[in-house]
């Protein structure tokens, strides 16, 4: 499955390559902070810039959406399989449930079991590679040899795998991401953690008595933010992909729950009858992991990070 | 070189020694009795007995384990609960098609991706160049079992140029009928591994482009043609290669849920079967089949890198 792969950099969009020689005419005079610096290089990444304006409306509908959806995403007295219309923009699925709605309610679904599964991938993948990283020996030894393990496993396998053994459900799902994703992060914070262990500022903090958790913590975590936002960014995208294939299989969320993966389960039996249901939750996946791809690819560009992972 | 060859080898035994390691722990994992859980409504103390005896889990956890493994050397995954035919011979059924989805996909991802790949580059910051960059995005935000169903909708349903669903044998139906029923779930896996590889195409040419060598190629005359084919496009795929070993999972999970979509019943369907079911040696065969393919097909890759450019030196 993996994958470390260091995409190309899209050139002739990245202004970062300026960013060492000095600062751009236009910085006002003073030193600004990190954040503004940031902030201006961002706007200036247009695909970056695209991708935060499409996924903040993405989550602005998932969190109001029950209160925007047209109609109750249950409700189902409408007519059956309705093609789109004024009042139905998305049409009507095999139960006469409004497809809008349903779609509006999915959108947080998707979002949480994305960044929840991207967030516990982090933190638990982040912590082994750093201590792999970090007292390297027999605990690197040890870890990397569990993280070549999960490697092994295509993603998809492996989550379908442990869906298999746990059962389906929202927890578990969330669960089988995090764990089919942790290995990138560990990867990442490892090689990350092993540069910087012999860095100056790391051998003076140690030189001075500061302790292994004092080091890590200070010193070496927040010299990697970059690598895993970006990281973190592709991981939510692809944890949502993820789900919406486990629950197309069947084995996702809770077949009650109004998620884009059943609706394109429904779609693909009723594909001769009603184009809209295979269509328009396929088509709100794209836009959702476009986004997130979108944003991660330009952040990489602004923050001059290498060799994250793209992966299937 | 040898030696490198042969380092990786042994880590490949010692990764396919762990990946079967974690299969037989699944099996025990499942919460509660697995005999209880895989006869569902027919349970009977009696019939509990009899499957938990069938399936060795009556004997102590290092006996079960010394077992499985023998067993797997010999090439008996046991035999499925569901069915009753050997877990081997579903996958002996199931593995060509498989692999034919799988192969057909990777064809039709080259096809697309050098290209497109070129194209991008030599047009750099072009309409081309953009146009291939959003097409690109798309591919790789796509799920690909979403884009089979459209496949359908359009060439299956709308224009009925192509059967929707099933699998033609290539030996009884013919090399048409074949590829008629495969070239639409291919297409749905290859367009998202074409995308990606494409950008690194385009990439791996934009570098070798500014290179010396190219260069000098041009300084003697050689024709455009010659100087991209021969000199670049040489060079700029030797990294392609690497991403297209490290991106075979894409083809094998694509697979695996892209059968699901067109009733293809290679082991991504009977795997997705045998959860339904609840048979697990067959869930425990296929998903130790494929890691064992998916480690292989890197430790190939690895091996062919470094014929592939001589200037690669393991130590």
């Amino acid at each position: 499955m993996a994958r470390v792969v260091s995409a190309p950099a899209v050139e002739g969009v990245s202004p970062v390559g300026q960013a060492g020689v000095g600062p751009p005419a236009d910085l006002p005079v003073g030193s600004p902070s990190g954040g503004s610096r940031f902030w201006r290089r961002l706007r200036r990444e247009r695909k970056a810039f695209v991708g935060l304006v499409l996924i903040a409306l993405l989550a602005v509908v998932a969190v109001i959406g029950p209160a925007v959806a047209p109609h109750h995403p249950d409700a189902d007295d409408f007519g059956i399989l309705e093609p789109p219309s004024l009042a139905h923009p998305m049409g009507t699925d095999s139960f006469g449930r409004d497809l809008f709605s349903r779609m509006i309610i999915g959108t947080r679904v998707s979002f949480s079991v994305g960044i929840v599964a991207a967030a516990a991938a982090l933190v638990v993948g982040g912590l082994l590679g750093l201590l792999a990283g970090y007292y390297g020996r027999w605990v690197d030894s040890l870890i990397s040899r569990a993280i070549d393990l999960l490697w092994a496993f295509p993603v998809i396998i492996l989550a379908v795998g442990l869906v298999a053994v746990f059962g389906a459900g929202f927890r578990n799902v969330t669960l089988a991401i995090a764990v089919a994703y942790l290995d990138d992060f560990a990867r990442i914070v490892r090689a990350e953690t092993l540069g910087l262990r012999e860095q100056d500022f790391t051998l003076a903090a140690r030189a001075l008595g500061a302790t292994d958790r004092r080091i890590m913590g200070r010193h070496i975590l927040p010299n990697m933010v970059a690598p895993l936002i970006v990281q973190a960014t592709f991981a939510v995208g692809l944890g949502i992909l993820s789900e919406s294939t486990l629950t197309f299989l069947g084995l996702g969320v809770n077949p009650a729950t109004p998620t884009w993966g059943l609706a394109l389960n429904e779609g693909r039996d009723f594909v001769r009858q009603a184009w809209w249901i295979s269509v328009f939750p396929g088509l709100a996946i794209v836009l959702t992991v476009m986004s997130l791809n979108l944003f991660g690819d330009g952040l990489r560009d602004a923050l001059d990070v290498k060799g994250v992972a793209e992966r299937a | 070189m040898t030696q490198y060859v042969l380092r990786r080898l042994i880590h490949s035994v010692f990764i396919i020694w762990g990946c079967a390691t974690l299969v037989f722990f699944l099996l025990r994992l499942i919460p509660g009795d697995p005999v209880i859980q895989m006869l569902g409504p027919e349970y009977t103390p009696e019939a509990a007995e009899a499957l938990r005896r069938k399936l060795g889990l009556d004997e102590p956890l290092q006996v079960q384990y010394v077992r499985w493994f023998g067993n797997i050397l010999r090439g008996d995954l046991g035999g499925s609960i569901a069915s009753g035919e050997t877990v081997t011979g579903a996958i002996a059924t199931g593995l060509p098609k498989t692999l034919s989805l799988a192969a057909l996909s990777f064809l039709i991802a080259i096809v697309i991706a050098v290209p497109a790949g070129v194209a991008a580059a030599l047009k750099r910051n072009t309409i081309v160049d953009y146009a291939a960059s959003v097409v690109a995005f798309v591919g790789v935000s796509m799920p690909s079992f979403w884009f089979g169903i459209i496949l359908i909708l359009v060439f299956a349903v709308w224009l009925g140029w192509l059967p929707a669903t099933g699998y033609a044998e290539l030996t009884d139906d013919g090399f048409v009928e074949w590829l008629r029923r495969l070239i639409l779930p291919s297409l749905a896996i290859g367009a998202g591994y074409a995308a990606i590889l494409m950008r690194f195409v385009r990439a791996g040419l934009l570098e070798v482009l500014g290179s010396d060598y190219v260069r000098t190629a041009r300084a003697k005359g050689a024709r455009e043609r010659t100087v991209i084919v021969r000199h670049a496009l040489r060079n700029a795929l030797i990294p392609v290669v690497t991403i297209a070993g490290i991106q075979l999972a894409l083809l094998l999970s694509g697979a695996v849920v892209v059968e699901t979509v067109f009733s293809i019943r290679g082991i991504g369907r009977i795997l997705v079967g045998a959860i339904f079911d609840r048979d697990y040696p067959m869930v425990q065969g296929v998903i130790l089949l494929v890691a064992v393919i998916f480690v292989l097909a890197n430790l190939v890759v690895d091996i062919v890198y470094t014929f592939l450019d001589p200037r690669i030196h393991y130590g």
